[in-house]
């Protein structure tokens, strides 16, 4: 952990320089914009003059103004700054039962996140037992189950939506099952190969001890797809939260991270719209290194990390 | 030592369908091994040793001919849990420990938790591993993961212990230790011993019958009966019986290779 600390420091200080040094030329027309009306003299007087202009040039010409491209209310692109502030702002600084606060909009895609994701998770072996021990599942799920995830999804879920709204059905739950159709996948990928993954031997061997073949899975088959169960997870899990986020936005809804989105593009809320892709990002790792912890605690304890 | 038969094969045939055509792994094979032999199988790749010890465990089906075990079919006999089988690798599950993998047939068998234990404890001081009950096998080297998988083979009563080469991935001084092991274990159990092997060194120095064996078809070209006495000494390898009995092992595989 240590020794990483550095390079990972090296990288965020990097990405952060290249985030700042593009504000500038992105925000310059706007910040010249805001200065000329507030009767700063600028070159070149009057927007339309410079809407052609290059927006290098621009910098250039009008060097007084890189100051004010970090500030402005609804930048094209906000500063690194602007975000955190923001970030800071709508969690510690807000209830958490507020409507502005991050923290309740992102426990609202979180809980169909995790709904979804267990749902998925749990239709994903289920699938997988059924390819590697039935032929005819063998020979027909895989094909439909990768042609599920041709379909855009952005496509898909506000039909999903209104399906379920017409049978009564709203909230978490159909946003869940859009979850719940990306993480399935990832899982039954994994599990098949994980269950296909002893070696002959050790098929050989239990057959020798006239084992059923429900103690082949329990004893052999099961325990031997744990690596691959874990990875599968953690590509499920990202996608699950995708696929939450994803659910509110055809919806209009006015809870949940997406919704956040949504309603910071209606309104030009750049700031809004970055800081919450920043809190879905910062909630996916945070899901991503919790699966990996318990897979290490899990291998560990199995003798196999 | 009784003369019981525990196996017969009567002109037993094997045949593979591969993409190159049928390959022919055992042909017209015929064998008695009598309860408490000592018989190594030897022979060059592809000479069916393995084939046939696996068809003696019902893990594969013979073409034609018939084998039996204590007059039963082989997958009769498998179902009665008669046979120990140790491949070449020890292959031990990685997330169970050594005490767990010896344990994994007795579950699997229906034996009472008690009994498990005292099975357990039992065979892995036969082995000489009851300090490494706990480890898991990576912790292991080779050689005593191979002594696992014996115990592990020892654990439950099974009358036949099927060995296929077990000690072919390992060094010569371990190979020796483990060789002389082996015979202990065989004359405190008195278990009939199937040993599949490439070392005409090894075969000899088990054994008390040698069952010589030939590529192309798969073939037996010569069973040798030793005349080695039970108690072996390391040393014996050095006398003159020893090396008249590898003589004619060396001639009866050089026999099949000349027919060619």
């Amino acid at each position: 952990m240590r020794r990483s600390f550095l390079p990972i420091i090296v990288v965020i200080a990097g990405l952060l320089a290249i985030w700042y040094a593009a504000v500038v030329p992105m925000n310059i027309k706007m910040a010249l914009t805001a200065a000329e009306r507030s009767g700063i003299a600028v070159t070149p007087v009057g927007a339309k003059e410079r809407r052609d202009r290059s927006a290098m040039l621009l910098v250039v010409q009008n060097t007084f103004a890189i100051k004010d491209t970090f500030a402005l209310e609804r930048p094209r692109l906000p500063a690194p700054h602007q975000v955190a502030t923001e970030l800071w702002n709508s969690t510690v600084n807000k209830k958490i039962t507020s409507k502005r606060s991050l923290v309740f909009h992102g426990w609202i895609t979180l809980s169909s996140t995790l709904l979804g994701f267990a749902i998925g998770t749990g239709l994903g072996i289920l699938l997988a037992i059924g390819i590697v021990y039935n032929r005819a599942m063998d020979m027909s799920v895989m094909p439909w189950a990768i042609a599920s995830q041709t379909i855009p999804i952005l496509a898909i879920a506000p039909m999903i939506i209104v399906v379920f709204n017409s049978v009564g059905l709203q909230g978490i739950f159909p946003k869940a099952i859009i979850s719940a159709y990306l993480s399935f996948f990832p899982v039954v990928v994994g599990m098949v190969k994980g269950l296909r993954s002893p070696d002959q031997m050790h098929l050989d061997l239990l057959k020798t001890y006239n084992a059923s073949s429900t103690e082949g899975f329990w004893k052999l088959r099961l325990p031997s797809s744990m690596p691959f169960f874990f990875a599968s997870l953690k590509i499920g899990i990202a996608a699950s939260l995708v696929g939450a986020i994803v659910g509110e936005l055809p919806t209009g809804a006015v809870r949940g991270l997406g919704a956040r989105l949504l309603s910071g593009s209606y309104y030009g809320q750049t700031i809004q719209i970055w800081s919450a892709l920043l809190a879905a990002a910062l909630l996916a790792a945070a899901l991503v290194a919790l699966i990996g912890l318990v897979q290490r605690l899990t291998l560990n304890r199995m003798g196999m990390s | 030592m009784s003369q019981d038969p525990v196996i017969e094969a009567r002109s037993l045939n094997l045949t593979f369908a591969t993409n190159d055509g049928p390959v022919h792994a055992l042909s017209d094979v015929n064998l008695t091994i009598n309860k408490g032999d000592f018989v190594s199988f030897i022979g060059p790749s592809g000479c069916g040793k393995t084939t046939f010890l696996r068809a003696l465990a019902a893990l594969e089906e013979p073409t034609s001919g018939t084998i039996l075990v204590n007059g039963q079919t082989p997958d009769q006999a498998r179902q009665k849990r008669s046979y120990g089988y140790v491949f070449q690798h020890a292959g031990l599950y990685p997330w169970r420990t050594i005490a767990g993998n010896i344990k994994l047939p007795l579950e699997i068998m229906g034996y009472s938790k008690s009994e498990q234990l005292r099975r357990t404890d039992e065979v892995l001081r036969l082995v000489e591993l009851e300090d490494f009950s706990k480890k898991f096998p990576w912790q292991l080297s080779g050689g005593m993961q191979q002594r696992a998988s014996i115990a592990r083979a020892l654990a439950f009563d099974a009358e036949l212990l099927l060995m296929d080469e077990p000690f072919g991935a390992l060094d010569e001084i371990v190979r020796d230790h483990l060789n002389e092991q082996l015979l202990e274990l065989w004359k405190r159990t008195n278990k009939t011993i199937c040993f599949v092997t490439h070392s005409i060194p090894e075969a000899v120095f088990l054994s008390t019958k040698i069952v010589v064996m030939s590529p192309r078809p798969g073939r037996i070209t010569d069973v040798i009966e030793s005349s080695l006495s039970v108690d072996r000494p390391l040393e014996i390898r050095d006398s003159t019986e020893f090396i008249e009995i590898a003589q004619r092992v060396r001639e009866g595989l050089r026999a099949g290779h000349g027919s060619e």
